[in-house]
């Protein structure tokens, strides 16, 4: 087998909604450890990238790598190669998605305890630690209803880091919240990035995509039209659509 | 000419005609032109032998009341014309004035005496047990208490009246057929009814027999209202001339229901013939049995509804997340279930599938006990309903909410389970205490497959005690105290469960 030193190679992504091409033709790589931002346009079929890496969309042609596992056209939705995958990456969604029913803890520990079998205690201990870690730790008994957008968003990290998985795909996920929220989001991502989590983030946030990505990856139009590192792509760019894009973000 | 002009021109001669004619034939003795028909309502529905349709020609009633409201309207030279009516109701519809008097073996009772005209007694019919041909248990009420037997009679009779007395086991029903039917069945122990019916149903039945001597004499009188004492009186007389003339005999022979017991008729005088107590009916007396119906109310509702959300939650997944064939499946149940009336549902289970397991002989026996077949009618046509409202309650959840667990590598079972589930919930559970509350009262219903809830028990109270109104109010009112509290609940419960909301 035939060990790539990336943890995410795609080759030849095609994606169609019925007659729509959303990706077409996408190849990209993402090295351990390395934080990516993926921009572009609106449609340009950011979101469905990443829904595809997550077994959340299946494909019509091109495979996805991550690390040993591999994805293939008409993959299974439950099937092996999908479960392994999303071990390695968890995904953060910018409309959060916590279960609405749980508290904050309960969130971060059910699928530890219901999906690896952790033992109760044990799983609530860590995820006390997790909570901590993005500076929630006096939130753990409080509903999802009672937390803020940005203390929901870090909830929704402890949740998946609570699977312990090597990185992230994470879509616009301070969007939806206000500008200090958005930092204290943005606080976590960099943190984790110390400690050596590889993050592919779909974000708007060009000053953050700066700071804190290694590479940057311009999608638009479901082709990637520009791709290296932030000073080059963002200080720079090159391709005809990037310098339109930044533009347009600007205004 | 157009037509309709010629017509009427054809209908104005034609009475001024009838007018002339009348007029020359009534001259001499000076009467009024010929009455309107008087209306007598019975029920011919399984009446035999009072009223009821001729085996050799539908189309014809017999029975010895047809043959008596023959006779009557000899004697009192205007024409009887028979209405349809259902036996329990024939006093209220008197009242209504739907017809002008009611014939149907009603038997003579106080209270009765006191609200309706009673004309003087036509029959003196006495009661009779009837069992199994292979019984040896019992032949006597006293065996039948002492066994613990359960007797089958019929709503609101005398018959029914005495054996309530007694303490003894009964199941009720409307109709004079289904009880010699459930007790070739094996559904009742005995038959207590009166005489008359026990003659023509089960005397010539092989499988039945008679026990002990026929007992507890009464009186059938016709039933006009207070305000007809003209009409009675002349009735009143018509009966004793029938009587005198040897007529009423000729009548009962012929339907072999003459004995011995008959020559009372003669000295017939309602006041003598009222011998049950009359005001007994005091809230003491009926408000425990109404608390009776009552629990059997809650029993079916609880049981039945339990069976609709066990049943409705497969249902649900099926539609939701099955392969095809299964899908289609249920979604045939929801559509068949939510598209028959329940009442032909508790029919079908009841009286229909006995009748099957007979007629192809099964190894299986699909005699439902009343109780059965009441909770799995309801519980199979709610299921129906459960399962959409599980469908509905699950399609509410967001599909981000399969996705975030998807993500988490929970799997669809789990996602359902742990996720999606308690989320619907909160949405199932307001519709479906509806349900409950709404199948709580549908149970009323149940009264046809012989079991005795609440509205049943206030049907026969009502009926024996002409209590309407206050035996009403408190039916009305237990059903109340029974809903609210469930509403209140459903809220609560919407409360708790919407906490995470
Ligand atoms: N489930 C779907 N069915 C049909 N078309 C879809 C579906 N999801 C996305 N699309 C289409 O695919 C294209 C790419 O969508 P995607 O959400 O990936 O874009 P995006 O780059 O994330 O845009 P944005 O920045 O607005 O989030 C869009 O044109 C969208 O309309
Ligand atoms: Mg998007």
């Amino acid at each position: 087998m035939n060990h790539t030193p990336h943890q995410v190679a795609i080759t030849g992504l095609t994606k169609r909604f019925g007659a729509r091409l959303v990706l077409d033709n996408v190849s990209l790589a993402v090295d351990t450890g390395q934080t990516v931002a993926l921009i572009g346009p609106s449609g340009a079929g950011k979101s469905t990238l990443l829904r595809c890496i997550n077994g959340l969309n299946t494909f019509e042609a091109g495979e996805i790598r991550v690390g040993p596992h591999v994805l293939r056209p008409g993959h299974d939705h439950g099937g092996a190669p999908v479960r392994q995958v999303r071990r390695v990456f968890g995904m953060i969604f910018q409309d959060f998605q916590l279960f609405p029913h749980l508290t904050a803890l309960e969130n971060v520990i059910e699928a530890p305890v219901h999906v690896l079998g952790a033992g109760r205690h044990e799983a609530a201990r860590r995820g006390r630690q997790l909570l901590q870690r993005v500076g929630l730790g006096d939130r753990a008994g409080a509903y999802p209803r009672e937390l803020s957008g940005g203390q929901k968003q870090r909830v929704a990290i402890a949740r998946a880091l609570a699977m312990e998985p090597r990185g992230l795909l994470c879509d616009e996920i301070t969007s939806s919240l206000d500008p200090e929220l958005k930092c204290e989001v943005l606080a976590v991502l960099e943190d984790l990035r110390r400690d050596g989590l590889t993050l592919l983030l779909v974000t708007h946030e060009i000053g953050f995509a700066r700071r804190a990505a290694d590479r940057v990856i311009v999608l638009a139009d479901g082709r990637v039209v520009e791709e290296g590192p932030p000073n080059e792509v963002l200080g720079n760019p090159q391709a005809a659509r990037t310098q339109r894009f930044l533009s347009q973000l600007l205004m | 000419m157009p037509k309709t002009v010629h017509l009427r021109a054809l209908g104005s001669l034609l009475s001024a005609l009838a007018v002339l004619c009348c007029q020359a034939a009534c001259d001499g003795a000076g009467k009024p032109a010929e009455p309107r028909p008087l209306r007598w309502a019975a029920d011919a529905e399984g009446g035999a032998p009072y009223i009821f349709k001729d085996p050799d020609d539908p189309a014809k009633t017999v029975g010895f009341e047809v043959d008596l409201a023959g006779a009557l309207a000899r004697e009192l030279g205007r024409a009887i014309e028979w209405v349809q009516y259902d036996y329990i109701r024939l006093l209220a519809g008197l009242d209504r004035r739907d017809f002008d008097f009611a014939m149907n073996g009603i038997e003579v009772t106080p209270d009765r005496a006191k609200a309706f005209r009673l004309s003087r007694p036509y029959y003196v019919y006495t009661e009779q047990l009837v069992v199994r041909a292979e019984e040896d248990r019992f032949t006597t009420l006293e065996d039948c208490l002492a066994m613990d037997a359960v007797v089958g009679t019929l709503d609101d009779t005398a018959a029914k009246r005495l054996l309530d007395q007694l303490g003894i086991r009964t199941r009720s029903y409307d109709n004079q057929t289904e009880p010699y039917l459930d007790l070739q069945n094996g559904n009742v122990d005995a038959v207590f009814l009166d005489l008359p019916i026990a003659m023509y149903y089960a005397a010539g039945n092989k499988k039945l027999k008679f026990v002990g001597q026929p007992l507890n004499p009464g009186y059938y009188a016709i039933v006009f209202r207070k305000d007809q004492e003209e009409l009675a009186t002349e009735v009143d007389k018509a009966i004793e001339h029938l009587l005198e003339s040897g007529e009423l005999k000729r009548i009962y022979e012929k339907w072999r229901l003459w004995n011995a017991d008959q020559a009372r008729l003669h000295s017939g005088e309602i006041q003598d013939v009222l011998r049950e107590s009359s005001g007994k009916w005091t809230p003491a007396v009926y408000v425990p049995l109404l608390l009776q119906g009552a629990a059997v109310t809650i029993e079916i509702s609880i049981l039945s509804m339990a069976l609709a959300v066990l049943l409705g939650l497969p249902l649900a997944l099926a539609r939701l997340y099955g392969p095809w064939p299964v899908r289609a499946a249920a979604t045939v149940y929801v559509e068949f279930f939510r598209g028959i009336p329940v009442l032909l549902l508790l029919y079908f289970l009841y009286y229909g599938l006995p009748a099957i397991s007979d007629r192809y002989d099964l190894w299986i026996d699909l005699r439902l006990a009343p109780m059965t077949a009441a909770i799995l009618g309801f519980g199979l046509n709610y299921a129906a309903y459960e399962a959409e409202i599980y469908r509905a309650g699950v399609r509410s959840v967001p599909a981000g909410q399969w996705e975030a667990a998807a993500s988490l590598g929970m799997s669809r079972w789990l996602t359902f389970r742990r996720i999606v589930f308690p989320q619907a919930v909160r949405v199932i559970l307001p519709p479906m205490t509806n349900d409950f509350v709404a199948l709580f009262k549908d149970t009323s219903l149940v009264s046809i497959v012989a079991v005795v809830e609440l509205t049943k028990q206030y049907q026969i109270l009502s009926k024996s005690s002409l209590k309407y109104l206050e035996i009403g109010a408190a039916t009305a009112l237990l059903y109340l105290v029974m809903s609210v509290p469930l509403g209140y609940l459903s809220r609560r419960l919407e409360h708790r469960w919407g906490k995470g909301q």
